[in-house]
């Protein structure tokens, strides 16, 4: 039994500093991505998250050269982002795309920049890989600290949105019918997905950090037909993807090729995948369970209320 | 105020005791120069069910909308329930037209109906027995029971009507509004629609009124009509309205009206025959179109 435990638990796990940093931090921003990704993905802002993500690598980088938390500078940019995005109209599907595309584009350039002088002013690499791959084994305390109030913060907003943004994600008219201010709480989501973002930008990377946003909730959609369920799923598929992608990553150590250690952000993301495809074969078993039915997404009636 | 061109007074006397859920009191609107609303003057009591009828850009989104208090009328006022309207009343239930959900989405009818009680508001649903009881018998007054667990998006167009007009009904409003809910149905839904909104202004004395391109549909079940055209309306029963006169004076052309299995086809005269009674106003917008047509896309406001 002890063989198996330390076989699955590498020595050192569960005292190892890093590891408790890492699952600290991790498990925040998977929680937020998670749930505020939900929303995201319901309401179609999927592309969205992944252009601020882009844009807030501007941001990140530039602090990394100034020398505080990159945390600031993801967060920061992500924010002014979400703000120009709904300025420039998120309403119009074609001026959306192309605004984004563009601004999207430049912030990539900007930050290559960034990233160069961050490179060549220290001789190393570690710019480009603690902005791209994220450091979720080295965030130091204050930071976490920023992100555990950036993170209570995305919560709160669509936790005191739920309903209007529920109603205006499924119809904006139905909800413009009801008096919600459709548009308000639309760009009030988009802040709280800037905020996720830098998060998950902190912890495993500003390119990765779309697949934490997007993949649990989408693989929480497939799963079950009740709003508040499937924000619970996709928050405990991102938790399960970052505690377990940790877990993998300090084991690795003593893996092939080179004994050094896979990056976390690997696993997270590849188990994120593994997720969805298990979620995705859920559903289709589910279908086909019951020939008959033409709905095959429909919950049981066995359901309790909303 | 007497425009006897447009408006057919055709309030039956003994009306006028009952409370008047919706009156529209002789509503104008200019939307850039042009009147796209000109006087516009009809009552519904509670209990009635009323069509609006009219072809594309008749007006019928442009008075539902002074009706909700979306659009401000250049001359008239609305009143509900003897009240001024005011913004985002609770009396007032509506369905907007060409609602599209997302099959991915999840939510499910009963969450939809759900979020007709208290969708504006702020803050996590807690389940309650008493909001559970409230979505399940709008559900079974609208026969959507059946499929309260699917999710809405996967539904029929048929099945998300019914959804809709659980979730439009469940706050209990004393109007019922809905934009050309029968645009996209197959006739079989369409009968089962209309006859199920007739019954829902019967038993719950809602007073609804339901715009649509074409009039057959709700002949069998509709207490009275509103008529529009150009911007111009004329209300009473089917029989009072639905005239060559009284249609002719309003489409500002001649118009031949034809029953047939008791149905109504209204169709444009030939050109050469001298309209009757012709109008007097200038700034009549000439329609060639005095068919309804629902074939025609976009209903434009």
């Amino acid at each position: 039994m002890s063989a198996v435990f330390q076989a699955v638990f590498a020595p050192g796990f569960f005292t190892s500093d890093p590891v408790r940093v890492a699952l600290l931090a991790g498990g925040m921003a998977a929680l937020v991505s998670g749930i505020v990704g939900t929303f995201a993905v319901m309401r179609g802002q999927s592309y969205a998250g992944h252009a601020l993500a882009d844009i807030s690598v501007t941001g990140g980088s530039a602090s990394y050269l100034a020398g505080i938390s990159p945390l600031w500078g993801f967060a920061g940019v992500g924010v002014a982002a979400a703000a120009a995005m709904d300025l420039i109209g998120v309403q119009r599907r074609r001026g959306r795309d192309l605004a984004t595309g563009i601004v999207r584009g430049a912030a990539l350039g900007l930050a290559a920049l960034f990233l160069y002088w961050g490179t060549t002013s220290t001789s190393t690499t570690g710019a480009t890989v603690t902005i791209l791959f994220g450091s979720i084994f080295t965030v130091s305390g204050p930071t976490a600290g920023a992100a555990a109030l950036f993170g209570a913060v995305a919560l709160g907003i669509v936790a005191v949105l739920y309903r209007p943004l529920l109603l205006s994600s499924a119809s904006p008219e139905l909800a413009f019918a009801r008096g919600i201010p459709v548009r308000a709480t639309g760009a009030l989501c988009l802040v709280a997905v800037a905020l996720a973002v830098s998060l998950s930008a902190l912890t495993i990377g500003a390119i990765l950090s779309t697949a934490l946003l997007v993949g649990p909730a989408a693989a929480a959609l497939r799963l079950t037909s009740r709003p508040g369920l499937a924000v619970l799923w996709a928050a405990v598929i991102g938790l399960a993807a970052t505690w377990l992608g940790v877990l993998l990553a300090y084991d690795s150590y003593y893996w092939p090729p080179v004994h050094q250690g896979w990056p976390v952000s690997f696993f997270v993301v590849a188990l994120v995948l593994v997720f969805y495809l298990l979620a995705q074969l859920a559903a289709a078993r589910r279908a086909g369970r019951r020939p008959g039915q033409a709905r095959p997404l429909a919950a049981g009636r066995d359901g309790a209320g909303a | 105020m007497v425009d006897g061109n447009a408006v057919i007074a055709a309030e039956p006397g003994l009306a006028a005791d009952r409370e008047q859920t919706l009156a529209v009191e002789g509503v104008s609107v200019r939307l850039g120069g042009r009147e796209v609303l000109h006087d516009v003057r009809f009552t519904i009591q509670a209990g009635e069910f009323v069509g609006l009828i009219g072809s594309n850009g008749a007006g019928k989104t442009t008075l539902l909308r002074v009706i909700l208090g979306l659009q401000k009328p250049a001359a008239g006022q609305v009143r509900i329930a003897g009240a001024a309207r005011a913004r985002q009343e609770t009396a007032v239930g509506y369905v907007p037209q060409k609602i599209e959900l997302d099959p991915d989405m999840p939510l499910r009818a009963r969450d939809l109906v759900g979020l007709g009680i208290d969708g504006n508001r702020f803050g996590i649903p807690l389940p309650s027995r008493g909001r559970r009881g409230m979505v399940d018998e709008t559900l079974d007054a609208v026969g959507a029971a059946a499929f309260a667990d699917a999710r809405v998006g996967t539904l029929s167009g048929g099945e998300q009507q019914r959804v809709m007009i659980a979730h439009a009904l469940i706050s209990k409003p004393r109007l019922l509004l809905m934009d050309e809910p029968l645009a996209n149905l197959d006739i079989r839904s369409e009968q089962e629609i209309v006859s199920l909104l007739a019954r829902i202004s019967k038993e719950r004395q809602v007073a609804v009124l339901i715009s649509a391109h074409e009039i057959n549909p709700l002949l069998p079940v509709m207490d009275r009509v509103v008529y529009m055209a150009a911007g111009r309306a004329a209300s009473g029963t089917t029989g009072e309205v639905v005239r060559p006169d009284v249609l002719t004076r309003l489409y500002g052309h001649h118009v031949d009206v034809i029953h047939l299995h008791g149905r109504v086809l209204v169709v444009a005269g030939r050109d050469e025959e001298p309209a009757v009674g012709p109008r007097d106003d200038t700034h009549v917008l000439h329609t060639d179109q005095a068919v309804p047509d629902p074939d025609t896309a976009e209903d434009c406001p």
